[in-house]
């Protein structure tokens, strides 16, 4: 019986040894992963002289100014920047997500002829990746003269093979007894489409309309590529500005408050869809 | 009646496909065109000839071999490194239960954030300057160590930040999937090995391993093809001269032939582009390849 208690003790203390050293691991990783968020916000309330004066970092401002974001929003057109990526991103999401909608309920409900060939076809272009492509279309919005517009921006983000393929899956678990009973009561297809449809499969159209927008807000290669003059530019654009020559490349604290001001809205809007957000990516997102 | 269906389906794929043979189709067979057009020019749409001159040309560019390098490094080095890195913060992450939801939720931050705007704190944190040496070169000073100058130094130092910052970026995709499929693992496959006293290294080397062998398989694959076509963290770092900065990459070689101060070579472009694109699909078959030697599928 003595052996037994000290065996069942051992192993008592081995598990809280280990499980301590678990949570200090993760805790490590987890320090990695918000100190930059930490340095960022810190800096941005540090007065540019107190910043220049540090030889060695510290870690928090002696005096706390919102200067740095004043700069931030006056020496460069950040506010133009939020603006033109707000645009940017509602604009593509929303016609996105309706041409989306309308092809993934012709996949899932409709019966037509080519309908499996077509699919077929999107499911393959899937795997191209973007930088194939890209060379074309600059070409074509270049040509189209569409340079430095929001058509120009907005049309080649649109398509997203990924998200139609997903609402689709969504559309095909919708009972087959539903739509008949619409067809019966006479209800046109679109009409059930917006009606029926839709409501029911509103959870993954949201979790759909985040990672687009999300997507939408962090894009740079498109936008660098197709506009060079700054009343177009989008915040990650913006960004490269500011760091090439913005403030005086010296002004660390002013670039903080900028970063910080265009990180803030996509950190709140995952804080409050998180779970819808997580699961959207787990059921085999990718980084856009 | 049977005409009408047809139509009224194509209706409403009309401007999904609209888009894609503008966007996806058309550009796809032109880049084709475009790698083979000899001297082509963006402004009159000419071009002298036909032939394997752009490929050459790319292929023995300096600036095209050291995105090569560059791409191939950060590669070899980040998806094996990320990979085990994120198993590790998976396994830890799924044997605890206290705080494990904020856990979960603070590891998957840097999905959402903009990674210009994070490496621009990253290159903060790196940098020396001459009236600081940087937080970084702060602690390894303090530790014995000679302050490195991260950003503008050596090669193997920009290439060590550029790496850190990478596994930093794609880790949370990879924890996200990586506990997902651990959550999944039949329980009683478990409750089988304690029956059987079977010790915990065996269990997560005999059951956990091969049992979440495939989502493995798809994340060094995904991991593979994502890092292959690496560009902007390497901007948020060293800024948008890459190759001044010797740290360019392969897709940033083709956005620089594209359209940079250097630019308006189309052709170039689109052959280094088809290059990439070349060798990422050998790459990706050979790990299916060996994926299906190794991985577990199914019950």
């Amino acid at each position: 019986m003595n052996d037994y208690k000290k065996i069942k003790n051992k192993t008592g203390i081995a598990k809280a040894i280990k499980s301590a050293l678990t949570y200090f691991g993760l805790t490590l990783w987890g320090i990695a992963v918000l100190f930059p968020f930490y340095w960022m916000i810190q800096n941005s309330f540090k007065s540019f002289a107190e910043y220049n004066s540090e030889s060695i970092p510290k870690f928090l401002p002696s005096v706390i100014t919102f200067e740095n974001f004043v700069t931030a929003f006056t020496a460069v057109p950040l506010g133009q920047y939020l603006l033109n990526t707000l645009i940017f991103t509602l604009a593509t999401t929303i016609i996105m997500i309706t041409v989306i909608t309308l092809a993934a309920f012709a996949f899932a409900r409709l019966d037509f002829k080519g309908k499996n060939a077509a699919f077929t076809l999107l499911l393959a272009l899937m795997m191209i990746p973007n930088e194939l492509v890209i060379i074309t279309n600059f070409a074509t919005i270049t040509e189209i003269e569409l340079r430095n517009t929001f058509l120009g921006l907005i049309l080649p983000s649109v398509t997203s093979i990924f998200y139609l393929y997903l609402l689709k899956e969504n559309f095909a678990q919708i009972p087959d007894e539903l739509y008949l009973a619409a067809q019966v009561d006479g209800s046109t297809d679109f009409n059930y489409l917006i009606k029926v449809m839709v409501p029911i499969s509103s959870p993954t159209i949201v979790t759909i309309l985040i990672l687009k927008i999300i997507e939408c807000w962090n894009s740079y290669v498109w936008p660098r590529l197709i506009t060079d003059d700054e009343a177009y530019f989008l915040v990650s654009n913006g960004i490269q500005t500011i760091r090439e020559s913005g403030f005086g490349r010296e002004n660390i604290p002013a670039m903080m408050a900028a970063v910080t001001v265009i990180s803030v809205p996509l950190i709140i809007l995952f804080l409050i869809f998180k779970d819808r957000i997580m699961e959207g990516v787990s059921r085999g997102g990718t980084k856009g | 009646m049977k005409i009408n269906k047809n139509i009224k389906g194509w209706l409403y794929l009309l401007p999904a496909f609209a888009f894609v043979g503008v966007f996806m189709l058309y550009p796809l067979i032109d880049v084709l065109i475009y790698s083979f057009e000899e001297g082509y020019n963006f402004a009159s749409g000419e071009f002298f000839g036909v032939g394997f001159y752009n490929y050459q040309y790319v292929l023995r560019d300096p600036y095209f071999l050291q995105a090569l390098k560059n791409t191939f490094l950060l590669v070899i080095i980040t998806v094996p490194s990320s990979t085990a890195l994120a198993l590790v913060i998976s396994v830890g992450l799924s044997s605890i239960k206290w705080l494990k939801k904020a856990y979960q939720t603070i590891f998957f931050l840097p999905y959402v954030t903009n990674t210009l705007a994070v490496g621009l704190v990253f290159m903060i944190l790196f940098k020396k300057t001459p009236y600081s040496d940087g937080l970084v070169n702060f602690f390894i000073t303090s530790l014995g160590g000679t302050a490195i100058d991260f950003i503008d130094g050596a090669y193997w130092a920009k290439m060590l930040v550029l790496c850190i910052y990478t596994v930093w970026v794609v880790l949370p995709f990879k924890i996200l999937i990586l506990t997902s499929a651990l959550a999944s693992v039949d329980e009683t496959l478990y409750q089988a090995a304690s029956v059987d006293g079977t010790p915990e290294n065996r269990v997560f080397w005999k059951i956990t391993l091969p049992m979440i062998s495939p989502t493995i398989a798809y994340l060094v694959i995904t991991g593979f093809i994502g890092a292959f076509k690496a560009y902007s963290d390497a901007v948020a770092l060293f800024g948008e001269n890459l190759n001044t900065a010797e740290m360019n990459t392969i897709v940033g070689y083709v956005y620089d032939m594209l359209y940079s101060d250097g630019g308006g070579y189309p052709s170039f472009a689109s052959a280094a582009a088809i290059i990439l694109f070349c060798i990422v699909l050998t790459i990706t078959c050979i790990n299916l390849i060996v994926s299906k030697k190794h991985v577990t599928y199914g019950k």
